[in-house]
């Protein structure tokens, strides 16, 4: 089928089985293989990319779904030698240590400090109608849908909470 | 040229004495930048002209004989083949270099790989791999659970030292329990996958291996070709864990595959494969006695387990390795039964041995110090051994009463009080401590150092980096020996084409390669110290100048050409005679809901004792995640498997729980300052494993302290623990 897809601010046009997840689009038709496949099945978060500026699993959606939409994956951020604020702090802090599941911890922490900004409340927020913090825990619960088995887990949130204020987080300050 | 050292002797301190600067410090990974952007390309991810995609077909029964009918899917679209010649039953045996077994048309548990299906595109090999008909011939004499019926092979040589009977019955004090572990699974985040390219008798492998050394023998074997006509190449690897210490299942399928269809074959694990077909680790049954006297002195110590594995595969897990080193007592007897199952193969998954032998050990030791009427603490520093209690070798350096109370004070042990004394609301708050040990072993390496005129270095092995940090230090190393910046350092791994390193596994990685890569700068130093005019000994390299004898010249002028030097590190006397091994301290402070049971990590503190520390950040990264796989073996990690089949139950990412983020409480790491001289010729010793040991038993310690609820039947899910609160 034929499908026309907005990755990292470039138009491509493909011809795909409708079999194709879109992370299989992005990683073996685009071969932007930065966006990883740890699970196939929505359960790791490896695949994490921002689907009209919203993170969602690459690997749970078909890609002739999304004829049309706007996708941004890890190498829509930043390339080696020009990093962006997360992917440097990630370098600084050592928050990876494989590196496989990483391409997918920055792009969920992307979408996720956009949530945070929009004030979308999560299940360790105190008040629902309260504009969360970036607390560390609330980084915590809304970083739990990307599984690391390194474990790079604190040197994550470490990254994360540099990284805020340069990657847009605008309305608060990093807490705790 | 080679420099080679067999370790029979101390080493001089030479990187106490180096100026650079480069080691030591917490330097960021200089693969980091590729990490991050997702251009450091993983197995799947290379692409080759004609690659066709291969997708693994799974046995449906646990016993008996298949037989595929290729004929069933051979209409189905982009259909290229179905193989099955030379399957392996499961991924090879850490250190193995042999095949596994290849077990033909037999099945002996549930999800054995069969076949392979073979497609144009990845879509078509899946649905050709799930519509394949396969017929069954299943016998009835499959055996899956480990019971009393069960046929289990026994270790006959175990060791039985003094009398522990009558030392349990003299005793003042005594411990004498059952614990249990379920299976864990490595569960790495890239699964196993395998792109293979043949060119005429040439086979070329793009894998996630951990030992390409070994690796290529396991390949060639199981292929019946010469290992010097494959060449395995794993330069960035997602993630190991034990999980790809051996070769993997799909490495022959691929290359069969390839083989038969002239054209590269690329075959990728589903996640379901990999919690099926690789190794995972052994449910154990854990009896662990203790005896002492009034005062806590230990007279005995029994560790006797019961596990599980495949017929054949030659492994077991050393339950009680860390028991027979770490406390002192007279009386001591071990025992291992395996029980014979038709599940999948058990093997390596990170610490094998101490991962779950410490959580039995240590929480033992907790019951006996309530018992004594001591602290914990106390109960161990008092039995920490002048000498390995059954050998009696030396020990080579001994870290734990240090790590025990260094860490105690960092920690605020001593705000402990007594079982269910501190609440905070609807939960109990409590401490835990336990020691850490982990053996620590050197294998035999080798590296390439080259030094150029421009003040650039090359490093090569066939070594891996796992995640372990293996691209820093071994940078950094040469870097230090050499009088360079670590930036000017390159690092090459993971091509078996290059000299020969000792593998990532049994934390073992560090010590000898970055042994290896110390003497090839080693052999540099003394032909720039002789075209300098000095002793070895007087040279001081600093930023790319070298210094000695009154002389003092940039490495340009020195040098016409580049310097290459292979460094050969051999385990040797030091081993035998001393007993080397990491010490650590765990401490945990848990919250456990007073009403339903759960449990909090709300922190933690590993102090650790392994020598020198290369590079603080990655070795940090390295105790955290042991830290944390401490939290999913204490609290969520166990496989489940089908009591009538053998079934892996919960066989992915989603059933099979290991932490995430909001799981993980503070973690705080400290390392004791220490140099083991005996250990190798850079004083360092292994620390990913050694930061696993003793965690979780700290968690359910503290889960005790708490709550006032001892668990033994791991993990310590709400529903082991909600039915024993009051
Ligand atoms: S690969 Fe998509 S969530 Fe795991
Ligand atoms: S860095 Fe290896 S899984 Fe996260």
């Amino acid at each position: 089928m034929q499908i026309t897809l907005t990755v990292n601010g470039e138009d491509r046009a493909l011809d795909v089985d409708p079999r194709v997840t879109l992370l299989d689009a992005l990683r073996e038709h685009l071969n932007l293989t930065g966006s990883k496949k740890g699970c196939d099945h929505g359960q790791c978060g490896a695949c994490t990319i921002l689907l009209n500026g919203r993170r969602i699993n690459a690997c749970l959606s078909l890609a002739v779904m999304h004829d049309g939409d706007e996708i941004t994956t890890i190498e829509g951020l930043g390339q080696p030698g020009n990093l962006s604020p997360l992917q440097a702090a990630f370098v600084q802090n050592d928050g990876y240590q494989c590196g496989y599941c990483t391409p997918g911890q920055i792009m969920s922490a992307k979408g996720m400090l956009a949530e945070l900004d929009m004030g979308w409340p999560s299940n360790v927020s105190a008040d629902l109608t309260d504009i969360p913090d970036l607390t560390r825990t609330e980084i915590r619960e809304r970083m739990s849908g990307n599984l690391c088995r390194c474990s790079a887990y604190p040197g994550i949130c470490q990254a994360i909470e540099d990284a805020a204020t340069e990657e847009g987080m605008t309305k608060r300050e990093a807490a705790e | 040229m080679t420099e080679h050292l067999k370790m029979d002797q101390v080493q001089p301190r030479l990187l106490d004495e180096t100026e650079q600067g480069a080691l030591h410090a917490p330097m960021p990974r200089p693969e980091g930048p590729l990490k991050v952007t997702g251009t450091a390309t993983y197995a799947a991810e290379w692409k080759l002209d004609g690659m066709a995609e291969g997708f693994m077909v799974r046995a449906g029964i646990t016993k008996g004989r298949f037989k595929v009918d290729a004929s069933s899917v051979e209409d189905m679209p982009g259909f290229l083949g179905v193989y099955t010649d030379r399957m392996v039953r499961n991924s090879a045996q850490g250190t193995a270099g042999t095949n596994p077994v290849q077990p033909g048309d037999q099945v002996q548990y549930l999800g054995q790989p069969i076949a392979v299906a073979v497609a144009d595109t990845f879509e078509q090999a899946r649905d050709i791999a799930l519509a394949l008909k396969v017929e069954y011939t299943p016998d009835d004499d499959a055996h899956v659970v480990m019971d009393d019926s069960a046929t289990y092979e026994d270790d006959d040589d175990a060791l039985d030292q003094g009398d522990l009977d009558a030392a349990m019955a003299d005793a003042a004090f005594s411990v004498d329990g059952m614990w249990t572990t379920k299976p864990h699974n490595s569960a790495a985040m890239e699964p196993h996958a395998t792109l293979a390219q043949w060119d005429g008798d040439k086979l070329t492998v793009r894998s996630s291996l951990q030992m390409l050394n070994y690796n290529k023998h396991e390949i060639a074997d199981s292929l019946g070709i010469d290992v010097k006509n494959v060449r395995v190449l794993s330069p960035y690897v997602g993630g190991g864990f034990g999980s790809k210490l051996g070769m993997s299942p799909e490495c022959v399928a691929a290359a069969v595959a390839a083989k038969a269809l002239g054209r590269p074959v690329r075959v990728v694990l589903h996640r379901n494969h990999v919690f099926e077909t690789i190794v995972l680790r052994t449910e154990t049954r854990q009896r662990v006695r203790l005896s002492c006297d009034a005062e806590g002195k230990l007279t005995g110590i029994g560790h006797e387990n019961w596990q599980a594995n495949l017929p054949d595969e030659g492994m077991a897990e050393p339950v009680d390795l860390a028991t027979h080193l770490l406390y002192g007592g007279e009386n001591r007897r071990y025992g291992q039964h395996v029980a014979m199952l038709n599940r999948p193969a058990s093997g390596s998954v990170r610490a094998p041995g101490e991962a779950v032998g410490m959580l039995a050990l240590e929480n033992a030791m907790d019951e006996l110090a309530e018992k004594v009427g001591i602290d914990p603490i106390e109960l161990r520093v008092k039995n920490i051994p002048d000498r390995h209690p059954e050998n009696g070798t030396p020990f080579s350096s001994h870290g734990l009463k240090a790590c025990l109370e260094d860490g105690a004070e960092r920690f605020g042990w001593s705000q402990r009080q007594a079982p269910k004394a501190r609440r905070e609301g609807e939960w109990y708050i409590g401490m835990g401590v336990a020691s850490a040990a982990r053996l620590n072993l050197l294998m035999e390496s080798r590296a390439r150092v080259t030094l150029n005129p421009d003040g650039t270095a090359l490093v090569q092995t066939d070594m891996t980096d796992i995640g372990t940090g293996t691209y820093a230090i071994l940078g950094q190393i040469a870097a230090e020996m050499l009088g360079i910046p670590a930036e000017k350092v390159t690092v090459e791994l993971g091509d078996s084409d290059l000299p020969e390193g000792p593998g990532s596994g049994g934390s073992w990685g560090a010590a000898s390669a970055g042994s290896a890569v110390f003497l090839g700068a080693k052999g540099i130093r003394k032909k720039l110290a002789e075209r300098l005019g000095c002793g070895a000994d007087e040279l001081r390299l600093q930023d790319g100048v070298a210094t000695g004898g009154n002389n003092r010249r940039p490495l340009a002028e020195l040098m016409d050409g580049p310097i290459s030097e292979e460094g050969h590190l051999e385990p040797g006397q030091t081993d035998d005679d001393f007993t080397q091994s990491g010490f650590g301290a765990h401490f945990a402070e848990v919250a456990v809901n007073a009403v339903t049971g759960e449990v909090r990590v709300r922190r933690m503190l590993a102090a650790m004792a392994a020598g020198r520390i290369l590079n603080p950040k990655t070795a940090q990264s390295q105790v955290w995640g042991g830290q944390i796989w401490g939290i999913g073996t204490a609290l969520t990690e166990g496989i489940e498997h089908d009591p009538r089949t053998g079934h892996v139950v919960n066989n992915d990412l989603a059933e099979y729980h290991v932490p995430v983020n909001l799981d993980v409480g503070d973690l705080d790491v400290m390392f004791i300052d220490e140099r083991d001289d005996q250990a190798n010729p850079m004083q360092v010793k292994g620390i990913g494993e050694l930061g696993l040991s003793g965690a979780g038993a700290a968690i359910t310690n503290a889960i005790y302290n708490a709550c006032g609820v001892r668990v033994r039947d791991y993990p310590a899910t709400p529903d082991r623990i909600f039915p024993h609160l009051d």
